[in-house]
């Protein structure tokens, strides 16, 4: 069967009217699309838009509710996604599909041919991802890696199984320029090969850039197809949210008070073997500054929070100093108490508890600090249901948190919306000072922009702001001083318009040197 | 035979059910199903070995019955609880319960009859090699399966394709779904595993500990099988040294109880409880294998998003 009348072997792909119902709710609405042999396709929308419900039906995890999926002229059912992956489509997952228990090697065997053993695996991934500039150690428990490379795993996984379309949910998110350019030219080799890519992303310069067609979400409907490079980034963004999204920036923070948060030559040992360790790291972040710490996931960011939120305290007290009291060998309830608040980096099971409501969850935070208000009956302690539910929504509130229901459990939230109420509940006490591990990963456009807003709003009322990134656009929309950590060292401090890409990306290369300049030449 | 040869031989027989049933709710647990009802499947599995023997006069016929009765007792909990997703602790406790009850019942007829031990199969030179010789190679057939089934399952999860799948599937069912492997069939074969081996340790206790039948003659082994697998961090070949020192740790103080040391006799028979916790509880210090090794989904339910 050929669609719409065009001849059934020039579309690798055709969706025709493709619905998926949850109840009542359609996450997809009589949605087309079609994907031409060898052409990287974006597919843009915000999170909820019906992005992921798409390409899990594509890739057989979801089954449609109506509607038809044609691949390469026949009709067809994926009903699971080794029959997709038999097809010749491979996925990289946003929420990654992995093991933590396993080893790398053994995460890619379970998607690979039985017949291939684990050491053959191993070298080959090992290979396959040094080519393509992603290295990975196959015998790493995925448990001891970051976010970044866990995303790389899922890359090489699907990149193994030799696909002919291969679909990627938000790739660069956690990649340096750089090591975003190698992927670049990897899937534009894909692509000379005649695979087809269908990229998922809300990064409009990238889908510019690489991108032949693209096809905007909204509510679960197609509201535009058209060729990225003939459109303005601001009118993809309208296509993509129904309007404008607000432009952030950390201009006028200008003035730098006394100093907030300090690291005096802090140095923590790996907890565990694939840790990074902290090197003698010195920082000084002032009131109505934004210190933005870039660099490549894995590279000690998370040490660095663990360290300076007292989630790990450190052995002595004096390395670590908030508002000019040491409080290294403190604990992170203690830290709060001096005005301190903290986002880390994983929103489930990390920052929030999913199954617990999310007024059960700001208790959890701030039991301590704001004992007061929300515990009553002296030493005993009961919860005040009343006085944290009123906060919780005012915090909703505040950071335009969308849910379903008056106090919904974590987990139910969209990553965005959660992530607003997760930075809201710490801005909601107007901490002095506010260290931010990763605010906006994994987060849509318009949630980002307001959380960035946000963090630059609280700096300019006269706190001070660490914020953890590895997103450069993030770093020079809030930062007002940027720093790189780089195998457990950070660099010197230097202000954000003292700063280009192509230095920073140096800089997360190592500082010493290491980088050949031959790559990032071509960089931009 | 000396003195300590026959206490060891005793150790064996003691060990060996434990072992059995500790291997087989490993391989269930770490495909993220926790299953209480072992001590109910030995049980079944010891009455139903028990009255295959008396009638058919043959102890492996009763071997095959106390496997089979065991995997399908085990089914009913797999149906309950994979299938209408009922809640694995409250049906696994329900389980033994039930099992205890109905093997009372089927074996009433059987009570206080004289039963046929399973015969040893000795291994001709190797029997003669002194002291361990008769120990390890003049034993019955169910010793020498329990020690072939560690091994046999520390092959299959760590180096087998299948393994690997069932190891995904415990620890995040999600993602395995996600990649395709059938979340609940693997559960299925995996529990049925489990009873068919509780279902072996049980008819190593009719047919080998004590040929005949009685009432509740599991008499706990389920319950010390199911901390046996958390302690020995779900890894197969510490059941083996856990089982046996319990094993080796219980019949020394009936010796000790016998010989009347000045101790008090149930700090003794408390002994092996303490011994084995402790001993393990030193193995598994390593919190980083710990971790890795137990089955993050263990004990929660499943449902396809489909």
């Amino acid at each position: 069967m050929s669609a719409e009348g065009q001849p059934a072997n020039s579309l690798l792909l055709a969706v025709g009217q493709l619905t998926k119902l949850f109840g009542t709710f359609a996450a997809c609405n009589g949605i087309n699309l079609d994907i031409k042999p060898g052409e990287i396709h974006a597919l843009l929308g915000e999170n909820g838009a019906g992005k992921s419900t798409l390409v899990k039906m594509l890739f057989g995890v979801l089954a449609p509710t109506s509607g038809q999926i044609v691949w390469q002229g026949q009709p067809v059912r994926i009903s699971s996604p080794s029959a997709a992956r038999k097809l010749g489509i491979g996925m990289v997952f946003q929420h990654f599909s992995l093991f933590e228990a396993l080893t790398v090697a053994e995460n890619i065997a379970l998607s690979m041919d039985p017949g291939v053993s684990l050491a053959r695996i191993a070298k080959e991934a090992s290979d396959l991802s040094h080519a393509y500039g992603l290295p990975l150690d196959p015998h790493a428990h995925v448990a001891d890696l970051s976010v970044g490379e866990r995303q790389r795993i899922e890359i090489v996984r699907a990149l193994l199984q030799n696909p002919k379309l291969i679909i990627l949910d938000e790739p660069t998110s956690v990649l340096t320029p750089q090591e975003a350019d190698r992927l670049f030219e990897t899937l534009n080799k894909l692509k000379a090969e005649g695979r087809s890519v269908l990229y998922i992303s809300h990064r409009l310069e990238e889908v510019q850039r690489i991108c032949d067609r693209a096809t905007v979400l909204r509510h679960g409907k197609v509201t535009g197809a058209c060729d990225p490079r003939q459109e303005t980034p601001s009118s993809l963004a309208r296509m993509m949210v129904g309007g404008d999204v607000a432009h952030v920036s950390a201009e006028g923070t200008g003035t730098k008070g006394a100093i907030k948060l300090e690291a005096r030559h802090l140095s923590a040992s790996a907890r565990t073997p694939f840790a990074v360790s902290l090197k003698n790291i010195c920082l000084k972040v002032h009131a109505g500054e934004v210190l933005a710490i870039a660099g490549v996931a894995g590279n000690g960011q998370g040490e660095l929070f663990d360290a300076l939120s007292g989630e790990y305290p450190v052995a002595s007290d004096d390395v670590i100093l908030i508002s000019d009291k040491p409080v290294g060998t403190r604990g992170i309830n203690a830290r709060r108490l001096m005005g301190a608040g903290f986002v880390p980096e994983e929103r489930h099971g990390h920052a929030a508890v999913s199954a617990l409501s999310l007024s059960d969850n700001l208790i959890l935070a701030r039991s301590q600090s704001d004992r007061r208000a929300f515990l009553g009956g002296g030493p005993l302690g009961l919860i005040r249901q009343d006085a944290v539910k009123m906060a919780a929504k005012r915090i909703s509130a505040a950071m335009d948190v969308r849910k379903s229901g008056e106090n919904p459990p974590a987990g139910s939230l969209s990553g965005g919306n959660l992530q607003k109420f997760i930075v809201g509940r710490e801005l909601d006490r107007q901490p002095t000072v506010l260290i931010v591990n990763q605010p906006t990963w994994g987060v849509d456009a318009g949630a980002a922009s307001r959380i960035r807003q946000a963090l630059v709003d609280l700096a300019k009322s006269g706190s001070a702001v660490l914020v953890i990134s590895q997103d450069l656009d993030e770093i020079f929309e809030v930062a007002t001083e940027i720093a790189v950590i780089s195998e457990g060292r950070l660099s010197d401090i230097y202000p954000a318009s003292d700063l280009s890409r192509e230095k920073i990306g140096l800089l997360m290369g190592g500082m010493y040197g290491k980088t050949e300049t031959a790559e990032t030449a071509h960089a931009h | 035979m000396g003195m300590f040869e026959a206490i060891l031989l005793t150790v064996i027989t003691a060990a060996t059910p434990l072992v059995l049933a500790a291997i087989g709710e490993l391989v269930t647990e770490r495909s993220g199903v926790l299953n209480l009802g072992v001590e109910g499947m030995i049980i079944m599995g010891a009455a139903c070995a028990f009255i295959a023997t008396q009638l058919t006069g043959s102890p492996y016929v009763g071997i095959l019955a106390g496997i089979a009765s065991g995997a399908i007792f085990s089914l009913l909990f797999g149906f309950l609880t994979l299938t209408l997703v009922a809640n694995q602790v409250a049906t696994g406790l329900a389980l033994t319960i039930l099992g205890l009850g109905v093997s009372s019942m089927i074996a009433e007829p059987y009570l206080g009859q004289s039963g046929i031990k399973l015969p040893q199969i000795v291994f001709p030179v190797l029997s003669d090699i002194p002291f361990l010789g008769a120990v390890l190679f003049k034993q019955d057939l169910i010793f020498y399966l329990s020690i072939a089934l560690v091994a046999g399952v520390n092959w299959f999860l760590f180096k087998s394709r299948a393994g690997l799948k069932l190891r995904s599937v415990g620890d995040s069912h999600a993602s395995a779904h996600a990649l395709g492997i059938n979340v609940i069939r693997t559960r299925y074969l995996a529990v049925m595993f489990g009873g068919a081996c509780a279902g072996l340790a049980g008819a190593q206790l009719s047919l080998v500990y004590t040929p005949q039948w009685a009432e509740n003659m599991s008499a706990g082994r389920g319950w010390i099988a199911l901390a046996l697998v958390v302690f020995a961090s779900w890894r197969p070949w510490r059941i083996v040294a856990g089982g046996y020192l319990f094993g080796a740790v219980s019949i020394s103080q009936l010796y000790a109880q016998a010989s009347g040391v000045g101790i008090p006799s149930q700090f003794l028979s408390a002994l092996p409880y303490l011994a084995t916790i402790i001993v393990l509880i030193l193995i598994s210090h390593n919190r980083r294998t710990t971790l890795i090794n137990t089955p993050a989904s263990l004990g929660k339910s499943f449902v396809p998003d489909r």
